[in-house]
């Protein structure tokens, strides 16, 4: 029954919303609709668990002195510290409000950490492209010249050096790249439909294992 | 205010009172919608007044005023109508040009929900063959019938990836993608997940989930308790295999960066919905020397993960991996029918690309999505 339920429960779901994308009827949609709002429901109920598992497998490790604890501590204080100014230090006001302590905390800390795990993107693209650009075979010389025209097309330079590149660069990305793009995207859309059906078929059972609990 | 009351009360008087004369004024129930639309549509007349009254008369009541819209405008959908009761509009100019100006009245619409969207006839048509399709795929996998298919060089590398870090004593990453459970990318992701998991219970492999939702790592979570469960090993399962990390893109790029930097799997698996952080993810591990295997559907990181990975499941591929991993014969009978659609697919676009080009758009149009 722990097998069967789970699997019964995504089978009417499934087609029920099936159905719902075929059928505009209130008497379909709306309970389509509903349905889309308890997923909201139920993800939400989901933090609590998300939340119970963050503190308990840091406080643990803080406890247990394991490797990189400092970095375990850091962590749960930071999130009861924002936790509790976003609660309790919000000044009558909505704690995403300006100038609220919860608004200070992310923009001065949050926003600027994740500028700079963003910023590294740069560099980690430079030393991809060097290995992607290493020319050992024809479809890697291919590949060179291909970027080579569009990284030259795509600027003022481009143009400056032979008014042909950039029209060659946009070539390239309008026809050949289009082209495999599409096919990949169409064979990833069935992909995406033969998934669903063997969900909603009851035929894809992983995710509905007897577990161990 | 007052005056614009005025206005509206000469124009209910002029309409109710005036004979039909103008211009035509076509009114028909919103098709393929859930009712309560009833759209109206006229013609450009010669010199458009400033603004247009929407007047609207149901049975038993006079014409009443129900918008005021902008004079430049043919179309309008009247979004209060109720479902059943029958209606005749008429439009009368307001402001400069508008004087006198009125349309004939509208035949009589009523207003009904829809219980077929026409519209999405063409992707009923292929989802209902391809159901019918797969159906008939299972059933002949179920009568014992086998199928060859390509070997996918990045799934058998999954087995291979999960037996090296087995022999070098660490631990196998498993990062599911950025985006929620809903994400159809992140429940296939799952699904291969159940598969990784029931190998590295096998080989007693550390295994290491880290979750970017807490929905996420609730499925998860489960995912990997079961798969211990079926091969046995439900003693080896611990609670902290899975671990919910935070629902901020960089913040959980950093988190997963670190694991990698830290702990130093052998094996880093990238399956599921990535964004901006696939190559920051990608390089990093491709720094600590682990062999890394990602798969995605979404096409603009697909490059990213080819510089950086040692294989990289695309697209309909990375869809395929639960079917070639398990290899239930069910699951396989799926494969042949998506693979049976799309040369269907293949074989629709060029004659429809023939048709086109002798002058005949009628299969082309019937593609067409909304």
């Amino acid at each position: 029954m722990k097998r069967e339920i789970p699997l019964l429960i995504s089978m009417a779901a499934g087609i029920f919303v099936l159905i719902g994308f075929f059928v505009p009827h209130p008497a379909i949609r709306n309970t389509y609709d509903d349905i889309q709002q308890w997923v909201i429901i139920v993800v939400a109920f989901t933090y609590v668990l998300g939340m119970a598992n963050l503190m308990r497998i840091n406080t643990e490790q803080i406890q247990r002195r394991a490797k990189d604890w400092p970095y375990k501590l850091a962590l749960v204080l930071s999130l009861v510290g924002t936790m509790i100014v976003g609660f309790f230090f919000s000044r009558g006001s909505h704690y995403l409000d300006d100038r609220t302590g919860f608004s200070w905390i992310y923009l001065t800390f949050y926003s600027s950490m994740s500028s700079t795990m963003f910023s590294l993107l740069a560099f980690f693209i430079a030393s991809a492209a060097f290995r992607a650009f290493r020319v050992r075979s024809v479809e890697a010389l291919l590949l060179a010249i291909a970027a080579l025209i569009l990284m030259i097309g795509r600027v003022p330079i481009g143009n400056a050096i032979h008014p042909a590149i950039p029209q060659i660069a946009d070539w390239l990305m309008e026809i050949p790249q289009n082209a495999a793009k599409r096919g990949i995207l169409m064979g990833a859309a069935l992909g995406v439909i033969a998934t669903g059906f063997r969900v909603i078929l009851g035929i894809e059972r992983t995710y509905g294992s007897e577990g161990g609990g | 205010m007052k005056k614009f009351a005025a206005w509206i009360l000469l124009l209910v008087l002029g309409a109710s009172s005036t004979p039909a004369f103008g211009f035509p004024l076509k009114a028909v129930d919103t098709p393929n919608d859930k009712g309560n639309d009833i759209t109206l549509s006229w013609p450009a007349p010669p010199h458009p007044p400033q603004q247009w009254v929407v007047l609207r008369v149901e049975p038993g009541k006079s014409f009443a005023a129900i918008d005021t819209i902008g004079g430049e405008l043919t179309g309008f959908t009247d979004e209060t109508a109720k479902n059943g009761v029958k209606y005749r509009y008429r439009l009368a100019g307001l402001g400069a040009g508008g004087a006198g100006l009125f349309s004939d009245y509208s035949q009589e619409a009523v207003a009904e929900p829809s219980w077929f969207d026409t519209g999405k006839r063409n992707v009923f048509i292929v989802i209902t063959l391809f159901l019918a399709l797969v159906l008939y795929y299972i059933g002949q996998a179920q009568r014992g019938k086998i199928w060859n298919f390509r070997p996918i060089a990045g799934l058998a590398a999954i087995e291979e990836a999960i037996g090296r870090s087995t022999e070098m004593g660490k631990g196998v990453l498993y990062v599911p993608g950025v985006q929620d459970i809903d994400d159809i990318q992140t429940i296939a992701s799952m699904i291969i997940l159940g598969n990784v998991a029931r190998m590295t219970a096998k080989y007693e492999t550390p295994l290491m989930v880290p979750a970017n939702s807490p929905a996420v790592y609730t499925v998860a979570d489960e995912v990997v308790k079961g798969a211990y469960s079926d091969v046995g090993r439900a003693d080896a399962y611990r609670s902290d295999l899975v671990r919910y990390i935070t629902s901020e893109q960089f913040a959980y790029v950093a988190a997963v960066n670190g694991m990698m930097l830290r702990e130093r799997p052998a094996a880093n698996l990238l399956l599921g919905a990535f964004f901006a952080e696939s190559l920051l993810l990608a390089e990093t591990g491709h720094e600590t020397g682990a062999i890394q295997i990602a798969g995605t559907a979404n096409v603009h990181q697909l490059p990213f993960f080819v510089v950086a990975c040692d294989y990289t499941l695309i697209g309909e591929e990375y869809y395929a991996a639960s079917a070639y991993l398990s290899k239930d014969a069910r699951l396989l009978g799926s494969l042949k029918a998506s693979d049976t659609v799309k040369i269907l697919l293949i074989l629709t676009i060029v004659l429809g690309c023939v048709l086109l080009t002798l002058g005949s758009p009628g299969l082309a149009e019937f593609f067409a999505t909304q």
